[in-house]
C-alpha cells in the first residue's frame, strides 16, 4: 500500500503495529497493553511454565479480579472453593511472573474494561487485548482493542505480539440528534437490531456520525462494548477533544512534554477522506428510541413502545426458528406489549453500563421513588473508583432508599459466575450485554435495557421508561 | 499439537443458529483452572434438560464432526468452548459462519472450523439427520469436505499459514519466537509516552502452582 493511500482509522493503527509482514502469513502485531483476569489466564500461565517461557513484557500487562468475585463482601473468604482457587491462582501467577495486580478489595480493582480507561491505560492508537470479548470497549478511545482466547493470552504473555489476519473494515454512521431519553445503549441495541449478530463478523467497526460524536466517553464505551454482539471483534471511535480531556491527568496518561507529543499523534488518528470501508451501515439518530430485547440474542430487540414480535412473520427460516425457540425460553407470547411484561429482578451493572455516568442517570430516575414491591434490584458499580465517586455524590443513598442493594465492584449478574444469579424462570431487566439462554443463571430470562429504563422498570415492576413514571 | 491431515467419521446435526459460547460451555464451568475435562460441560444446559437433544441420541454417539447452523461460536471469548468440543470428541465443526474469536481459538487448539456455503451446510445437516451413519471426511490438505453417500463435496477456506500450522502440528508461539529480532527492533521504535505499569519484583515460584495435564 502506498504511503499516501487514504486509510481508515483501523488501518492506521494496524499499520503502526506491524512487527513483521510476509506473504501468505498473518501480520505479526505488537500489543501495547494486555489486560488479564482470573478466568481466561490460568491455563495460559501453565503453558508458559510447561514450556519454560517467561512473560516478555510484564510491565505492559495488568491484571485484576472481576468475573468470579462476590459483590457482597470483599473481606470474607469466598464461599465457592473452586472460585477461591481461581482467584488464588491469579494472585500466585502475577507474583511469579511479576505482573501488576489490582486484587479484590484494592481501591483500583474493578471490571477489567472499566479500570483500563479509568487508570488512563487505554489511549488512542494503541493495541489492547484481553481474554474477554468485551475488550472492544477500549476502542472508544481510538485504540484497536479485541478479545482473545487463552492460547492467544499465552502467546501475548510470551511474545507481546499476536499473528493476526487483517480484518475488513465496516463503517456504522449515526447522524442527527438523538431524541430525548435515548441513550448510548439504545443506539447500540438499535444498531445490532439492524445488522444482526453476525453482521460485523470479520470486520472492525468504526462508529461515525454526529450522533455518535455527541456521546460522552462513557457513552462511546457502551457502544464499542457491544460491537462483539454485532459480531465484530473490535469497534472504534476516532479520538477527539472529548477523548483527550477524559484522559488528561489520569494516572497512566502521558504528562508534560510527552502529553504534547502524544496529542500530536493522536490527532492524526482519523479516517482519511477517500478511505474505503468494506461495509457500510447508516442509522438516523431520530429513528432511535429506548430499546428492550425480547429474545435470547441481542439482535432480538424491539422498541419499548412495541410488542413482542411474532416470529411467524419473519422472512427467513433460521430467524423464525430461533425466534420461536426464544419465545418459548423467555415465556412470552407474541403480541404482548413490552410495557405489560412484569419483571422480578433489575440489575444495573457490567462493563456495558456500570460507569459513573450510568449510575448518575439511574439515580436521577430513582430519586424520591421506590422499587415496586417484590422486585429485587441491585446496582453493582464497575470499579472501586466508580463506587467511591458515587458515594461522594451520595448516589449510594439514593439507590438504597429506593430499595436497591448497593454492591462491591465486579462482573456480578452479567454472567452467573459468582453468587449473583437468576433462578430458573426469573425475569430480569439488565443493563448488561448478553441475553443468551442461561447467561444470568440457568433458566433465567434476560432483557437488555439502558440504565434509565432499568431504573424506571424497577419502580414500575414492568418495563417502563422514566417518562412513564408518575 | 498433533498434526491433522484428514478427519473422517460421522457427524451430529445441531440444527440451531447463533449458538453462542455460553451455550457451548456455561459460565459455571469457567471457574476451573485446568485445560482438560470440559467435555462433561459441553452444551450441558441442553443435554441435561432435554432427553431428545441431539447429543443424547444413541445413534450419534461417537461422532467426531459437528454440523451447526449459522453464526456458531458467537459471544464470549472463552476458549473453554473449543476445549469442551475437543474433550467431548469433536475434531471439526461445520457452519456457514463462525464467530471470529471462536474461529481463532479453534485453529490455535487444533479444532478445524469448516466454513461452507449455507446451502452445503443445510445439505449436510439434512443428510446426517436422515442417516446418522453417513460418512463425512474433512481433508485439510485439499481444504475440502466430502460426504460421498450424500453426494456432497465442497471446499472451505483456511489461510495458508493456519493450514500449514495444522498440517504440521506446529506451536504458534515457537513460530513467533523465531522472529524475536523483529520484535526487538519494533520495541526500539515504540513511542515514549506509551503506558508502562510499574512491576512488582518477581517473587519465588509460588506454592499453589497448578500443573496442566
Amino acid at each position: 500500500m502506498a504511503a499516501s493511500a487514504p486509510l481508515t482509522l483501523a488501518e492506521k493503527v494496524w499499520r503502526d503495529h506491524i512487527v513483521r509482514s510476509a506473504e501468505n502469513e498473518p501480520d505479526l502485531l505488537f500489543i501495547d497493553l494486555h489486560l488479564v483476569h482470573e478466568v481466561t489466564s490460568p491455563q495460559a500461565f501453565d503453558g508458559l511454565r510447561l514450556s519454560g517461557r517467561r512473560v516478555r513484557r510484564p510491565e505492559l500487562t495488568v491484571a485484576t479480579m472481576d468475573h468470579n468475585v462476590p459483590t457482597t463482601s470483599f473481606t470474607e473468604p469466598l464461599e465457592d472453593p473452586v472460585s477461591a482457587r481461581q482467584i488464588e491462582v491469579l494472585r500466585a501467577n502475577c507474583k511469579e511472573f511479576g505482573i501488576r495486580l489490582f486484587p479484590m478489595g484494592d481501591a483500583q480493582q474493578g471490571i477489567v474494561h472499566i479500570i483500563g480507561p479509568e487508570l488512563g491505560l487505554t489511549q488512542p492508537g494503541m493495541t489492547v487485548v484481553c481474554g474477554d470479548s468485551h475488550t472492544s470497549t477500549h476502542g472508544a478511545f481510538g485504540s484497536l482493542a479485541f478479545g482473545i482466547g487463552t492460547s492467544e493470552v499465552e502467546h501475548v504473555l510470551a511474545t507481546q505480539t499476536l499473528p493476526q489476519s487483517r480484518p475488513k473494515t465496516m463503517a456504522v454512521e449515526v447522524d442527527g440528534e438523538l431524541p430525548s431519553g435515548v441513550t448510548a445503549k439504545d443506539m447500540v441495541l438499535g444498531i445490532i437490531g439492524q445488522t444482526g449478530t453476525g453482521g460485523g463478523i470479520g470486520h472492525v467497526i468504526e462508529y461515525r456520525g454526529s450522533a455518535l460524536r455527541s456521546l460522552s466517553m462513557e457513552g462511546r464505551m457502551t457502544v464499542c462494548n457491544m460491537s462483539i454482539e454485532a459480531g465484530a471483534r473490535a469497534g472504534m471511535v476516532a479520538p477527539d477533544d472529548k477523548t483527550f480531556s477524559y484522559l488528561e491527568g489520569r494516572q497512566f496518561a502521558p504528562k508534560g512534554k510527552r502529553w504534547e507529543e502524544a496529542l500530536e499523534y493522536w490527532r492524526s488518528l482519523v479516517t482519511d477522506d477517500g478511505a474505503v470501508f468494506d461495509k457500510f451501515a447508516q442509522i438516523e439518530a431520530k429513528s432511535l428510541a429506548p430499546h428492550v430485547t425480547w429474545g435470547t440474542n441481542p439482535s432480538q430487540v424491539v422498541r419499548l413502545d412495541d410488542a413482542v414480535p411474532d416470529p411467524d412473520s419473519f422472512a427467513e427460516a433460521p430467524a423464525r426458528e430461533a425466534g420461536l425457540r426464544a419465545l418459548k425460553y423467555m415465556g412470552l407470547q407474541a403480541g404482548t406489549p413490552m410495557r405489560e411484561i412484569k419483571v422480578g429482578t433489575v440489575f444495573i451493572g457490567s462493563c456495558t453500563n456500570a460507569r459513573i455516568e450510568d449510575l448518575r442517570a439511574a439515580a436521577a430516575v430513582l430519586e424520591g421513588r421506590r422499587v415496586a414491591p417484590g422486585t429485587r434490584a441491585l446496582v453493582v458499580p464497575g470499579s472501586g473508583q466508580v463506587k467511591l465517586q458515587a458515594e461522594k455524590e451520595g448516589l449510594d443513598k439514593v439507590f438504597a432508599s429506593a430499595g436497591f442493594e448497593w454492591r462491591n465492584p465486579g462482573c456480578s449478574m452479567c454472567l452467573a459466575m459468582n453468587p449473583d444469579k437468576l433462578s430458573p424462570g426469573e425475569r430480569c431487566a439488565s443493563t448488561s450485554n448478553r441475553n443468551f439462554e442461561g447467561r444470568q443463571g440457568q433458566g433465567g430470562r434476560t432483557h437488555l435495557v439502558s440504565p434509565v429504563v432499568a431504573a424506571a422498570t424497577a419502580v414500575a415492576g414492568r418495563f417502563a421508561s422514566p417518562e412513564d413514571l408518575p | 499439537m498433533k498434526p491433522i491431515r484428514v478427519i473422517s467419521g460421522r457427524a451430529v446435526p445441531l440444527e440451531r443458529s447463533d449458538v453462542d459460547t455460553d451455550q457451548i460451555i456455561p459460565a459455571v464451568w469457567l471457574k476451573r483452572v485446568e485445560r482438560t475435562g470440559f467435555g462433561k460441560g459441553l452444551f450441558s444446559s441442553w443435554r441435561d434438560g432435554d432427553r431428545d437433544f441431539v447429543l443424547n441420541r444413541p445413534e450419534y454417539a461417537g461422532a467426531n464432526i459437528l454440523v451447526a447452523g449459522p453464526n456458531f461460536g458467537t459471544g464470549s471469548s472463552r476458549e473453554h468452548a473449543v476445549w469442551a468440543l475437543m474433550d467431548y470428541g469433536f475434531e471439526a465443526v461445520v457452519s456457514s459462519r463462525f464467530g471470529d474469536i471462536f474461529r481463532n481459538n479453534a485453529t490455535k487448539a487444533g479444532l478445524v472450523p469448516v466454513q461452507v456455503d449455507p446451502a452445503v451446510a443445510s445439505a449436510l445437516m439434512e443428510a446426517v439427520g436422515r442417516d446418522p451413519s453417513t460418512e463425512v471426511a474433512v481433508d485439510l490438505e485439499r481444504l475440502c469436505i466430502e460426504a460421498p453417500a450424500a453426494g456432497i463435496e465442497a471446499s472451505f477456506p483456511l489461510d495458508p499459514f493456519t493450514q500449514h500450522r495444522l498440517l504440521e502440528g506446529l506451536d504458534d508461539i515457537g513460530l513467533t519466537l523465531r522472529h524475536s529480532l523483529d520484535i526487538d527492533a519494533y520495541e526500539q521504535g515504540r513511542r515514549g509516552w506509551l503506558p508502562s505499569v510499574p512491576v512488582a519484583s518477581p517473587g519465588p515460584p509460588s506454592s499453589s502452582k497448578v500443573t496442566a495435564s
